[in-house]
This record gives C-alpha cells, structure tokens and sequence, in this order.
C-alpha cells in the first residue's frame, strides 16, 4: 500500500460535484423514554463545501448527530436540511462511512465500490464510474480482487470509493481511521481532505482525536456529553501547507483547540 | 534409535505419495468396507440356516448389478425416486427459505413460531404416512409430501441461524447507500446466508434420501423403496443388495454435489 498523498493529476478526472450546506435546526435526542436526553437543542449550520469536526468524549452523542444528519435515525426534535431538502431517510446525495469499512466479502473492490450506483438503479456508465473513484482512492489495480486480501487502510479506501462513486453532496465520516496504524491514518487523513476539497463537498467528520480535527477540518464544534450540547465552534485557522504534524503552525493550532477541549470538559 | 529429523526426510523421500494420500486412504476405507461385506457373505454362505441369502455377498451383488446396468433397470428405478425427492426438496426449498428470513430477520415472528416449529420437527416424518395417505389422492403425493415434511426443518433452521448470524453493519451500509427491500435481499442476505442454505438443504438431502425408502413401501408400484420391497417378495436378494448398494451410491453423490456447491459459493476466506 503506498502511503502518498494524492497528486492533483489523480483527482482531476472526477468532475466538481455540487454542493449543499447542512442546517440543523433544534435537534434533540433521546433514544428511550426514562432515559436521558443524548442530545438537546442543536443548532448548526454547515456551509456548502466546509469541512466540519464533531469533537467529544465518549458517550457525547457524536455518532447520534451523525446517524441523524444521515437519516438513518429519526431525531425526537427538530429537523436536518441539506441543500434545500428536509432529511428523512438516507440518500446517494448524503453518504455516511463508519468506524469499520464492512466490505461485502462475496463481491470484488469494484463491485463493492459500485453498490451505491447499483442502489440507484443506474446502468450506464457504472464501469467508467467505478474506475474512476477507485483511481481517486488509488486502488485501481485492486478492482478484481478479493476485498478480504486488502489491508485495513485499503479496505477503508474501497469504502471511501463506494460512497463518493454516487456522487453525493456532503460526506459524513463517523472516525473513519480509528482501527488503522499512525502512518496509514496519516495519509487517509491528508487524502480524505485533498479529495474531499477537490469536489468541493461538504463534510463532517466525527472524532475524539483533537489532532484529526486539526489535520482535516476548516472548523470545530465541541459536543459536551451529559449535557448534550454544542459548547465550543471555533475555525481551524491552518494553511493548506501547515496541515502537517511537524509543521510548528500546526502544532499551535492543536495546543489552541486542546486548550478550548479541555477547558470544556472542566466547565458545566 | 532414529531422531525425529528422520521422519520429514523420508517424507520427503516420496512427495507424490504425499499428495496423493488423501485418495489412497479413501480407497482403503471403501476396500475395508469391501472385505467386511465380503466376510460376511462367507459367514453367511457357511451357516447352513442362512444359506439361501448367500446372494447378499459382494459377487453375486456386483454381478447383478451390471446386468441391471446394462439392461437400464437401474434408471427405471431411480428415475421415480429421483424426480419424488426433487420434487419434495424443492417445495421444502421454496418454502422453508422464506419462512428462515423471516424467522431470522424478524424477532416477533422467531417468538411465535418457535415452540411449534421446535415441536413440529421432532415429529418422525414418518409418523404423517396415515395422514398423507388419506390426505392426498395418490400415492405419489403423498411420497412427495412425507418428504417435503422431512426437508423443510433443516433447510428452514439453517437460512434462520444464517440470517442471524448477518453482521448488522452490511444492512447499514446497504440502507445507507439508499438499497431497496428488494436490493437487500438480493445482494445481502441471500448472499451473505447462501452457504447456510446450502448446508441446509445437504442436510435435508441426508434426511430426505433416508425417508424416502420406507416410503416408498407405500402403494407406488415404481422407485428404489418398491425395488427393495418387490425383490424381497420374489426372493431374489441379489437384486435386493444391489438396489441397496444402488441407493448408497446416489445419495453419496448427490451428498458430493451439495458440498461441492458449498465450497463454491462459500466467501469466507481461510488462509
Ligand atoms: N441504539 C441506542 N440505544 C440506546 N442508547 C444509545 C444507542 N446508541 C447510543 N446510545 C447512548 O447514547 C449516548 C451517545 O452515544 P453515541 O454513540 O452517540 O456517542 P459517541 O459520542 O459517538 O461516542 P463514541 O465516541 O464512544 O463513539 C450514549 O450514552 C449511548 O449509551
Ligand atoms: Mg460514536
């Protein structure tokens, strides 16, 4: 597996998608009656083309806000526009990628990576399509094989291929890279946002690791468990070129957002 | 005294053997099998009270059936069988596939069903003869019926634990992508549990091929059951152990078919 970033020239091919910004309006949560509410009284709102990071402790509700912006849980308050649509249930035009790529083990990469294509009823073009995102990802020598020979990164990038072959708008990433090894999350990191950014999608991106959040997004929202509310959202103040670990920009940058995460898990 | 380093260099010393053991040791088994038969047809043709079955033994079954071969009785007899235990398998198939995703997809339905079913398949097959017979106008359905009765259980329980066993993130990641109903049936649960039903039906075959001569003692004057009763009436047990021996070998590679089938649609990597 090679671990570098992509090249400009690779992502080219992929026409820019149009774009939609998310709208969450007085969204709450709460999963069972007697139980508390997971989430309570959020409001945010995603520009067209921003990437977004959704910081929290465990147990904070992330992965509830996500599963609701997706549409695969109904919010008990509230509602999510994207673009000028109400969120009622999923769609090719918002794609959600979990924790574990869950490859099918009976298709190849290709038709793995076709799936949403498929799902759509679409007949034409799926080949070009499907070489197209998996040239995106890098995997185009793997489109045959058996998705259970690839590593854990690759399988990842096979996820990634099938839920931008649809051509969706915004993309939700719940810690896509949390099973994979440093280096191999290093370079996802770096391409998720490089091809993320090429196709002009909207993005957020759900994680615990501060440092992800400084790597990938032009903004952070903090999620405070127990209360479930939004009580930080401050911009990702990072050139292109500072988006680096050993890049000293960088490093302030991370101590900043650590700061505000830290403070606001001492705050009530 | 020898060191073990021995053992691998002298196998080492015969690498086609090696390969090729899996099928030597096979023919000893059915060579085994062979000599205790043919022992026994010595037993049997020295004990002067049992010397009129000594046409059970090996020599005069073989020589029977060729000629049964040759003559093409032996596919007048199957074909009868044959076409009752496809036709029972593929009811049972066609029903107990369904009613498995169902019970495996949907709780409420695994709640219901489960004390009748659990009560139903320990029920012999068999037991339902007087009431096929008189349920169903002609003997042959009532063949096809008691074997459908014996297939359904292992075909349905195998597609219900199968279902079961489905990792919930592929139905999320088919939802997510916008699958229909329909898609995710046809390109998640009949894929991820078609092995199950494989297995499922191998089972049923097993079940099905063994109620299926008993059965066939029923009113059908046709098929391998009839074959064994009618050489028994006629004294002729040559024919007789050559039915059996008939019978043995069918079902052992219908068995081979299905597992055959298993390992190619089976998607689980073992390396
Ligand atoms: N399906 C569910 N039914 C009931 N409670 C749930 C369910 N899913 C999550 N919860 C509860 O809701 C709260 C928030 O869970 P959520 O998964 O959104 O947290 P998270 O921020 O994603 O955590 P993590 O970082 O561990 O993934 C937790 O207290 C959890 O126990
Ligand atoms: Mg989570």
């Amino acid at each position: 597996m090679r671990h570098t970033p992509l090249e400009p020239s690779q992502t080219d091919a992929v026409a820019v998608t149009a774009t939609a910004e998310v709208r969450i309006t007085a969204v709450g949560h709460t999963y069972r009656v007697g139980d508390g509410e997971v989430l309570s009284g959020i409001d945010l709102n995603i520009g067209a083309g921003e990437v977004v990071a959704l910081i929290g402790r465990s147990g904070s509700g992330k992965s509830t806000l996500l599963h609701i912006i997706a549409g695969l849980l109904e919010p008990s308050e509230g509602v999510v526009h994207i673009g000028n649509e109400r969120v009622t249930g999923p769609s090719a035009a918002w794609v959600m990628m979990f924790q574990a790529p869950s490859l099918f083990p009976w298709m190849t990469v290709a038709e793995n990576a076709g799936l949403g294509l498929r799902y759509s009823g679409q007949k034409e073009g799926v080949d070009d399509r499907v070489a197209e995102v998996l040239d995106l990802v890098d995997l185009s020598a793997f489109s045959d094989r058996n998705v259970q020979d690839l590593s854990g990164g690759q399988q990842q990038r096979v996820a990634l291929a099938r839920s931008l072959a649809p051509n969706p708008d915004v993309l939700l990433l719940d810690e896509p890279f949390s099973a994979l090894d440093m280096f191999t999350r290093q370079s996802m990191q770096q391409d998720v946002r490089a091809i993320t950014k090429r196709l002009g999608l909207t993005m957020v991106l759900v994680t615990h690791d501060v440092s992800e959040a400084a790597l990938m997004a032009d903004r952070a929202v903090f999620l405070k468990s127990g209360s479930g509310k939004i009580v930080g959202d401050t911009p990702v103040g990072l050139a292109p070129k500072a988006r680096d670990l050993n890049n000293p920009d960088f490093q302030a940058e991370l101590a900043r957002l650590n700061g505000i995460y830290s403070q606001m898990q001492t705050q009530c | 005294m020898t060191t073990t380093s021995d053992i691998p260099r002298s196998a080492r010393a015969f690498p086609s053997l090696a390969r090729y053991r899996g099928v030597v040791n096979g023919a000893f088994g059915m060579a085994l099998l062979i000599f205790l038969w043919w022992l026994g047809g010595r037993a049997v043709a020295g004990n002067p009270n049992m010397y009129a079955f000594s046409s059970f033994a090996p020599g005069p079954t073989l020589t029977r059936l060729w000629t049964m071969i040759t003559s093409g009785e032996i596919f007048e007899m199957a074909g009868p069988s044959l076409y009752r235990v496809g036709l029972g398998m593929g009811i049972a198939a066609v029903v107990g596939v369904p009613m498995g995703i169902l019970v495996g997809r949907v709780q409420q339905v695994r709640e219901i069903t489960n004390i009748p079913f659990q009560f139903l398949r320990m029920i012999s097959p068999l037991s339902w003869m007087p009431i096929a017979v008189m349920a169903f106008a002609t003997w042959d359905a009532a063949i096809i019926f008691l074997i459908m009765v014996a297939a359904i259980w292992p075909i349905l329980f195998a597609t219900a634990a199968g279902v079961r066993r489905i990792d919930p993130a592929w139905i999320k990641v088919a939802r997510n992508l916008g699958a229909s109903r329909t898609h995710m049936l046809t390109t998640v649960i009949l894929p991820a549990v078609a092995t199950d039903i494989l297995t499922g039906i191998r089972l049923a075959l097993g079940v099905a091929w063994v109620v299926l001569v008993p059965a066939e003692y029923l009113g059908v004057t046709s098929g391998l059951g009839y074959a064994i009763n009618d050489a028994r009436d006629t004294l002729e047990y040559d024919r007789l152990s050559a039915t059996v021996v008939v019978i043995g070998v069918i079902g052992f590679g219908l068995d081979t078919l299905c597992q055959k089938a298993i390992s190619r649609l089976n998607w689980t990597k073992t390396s």
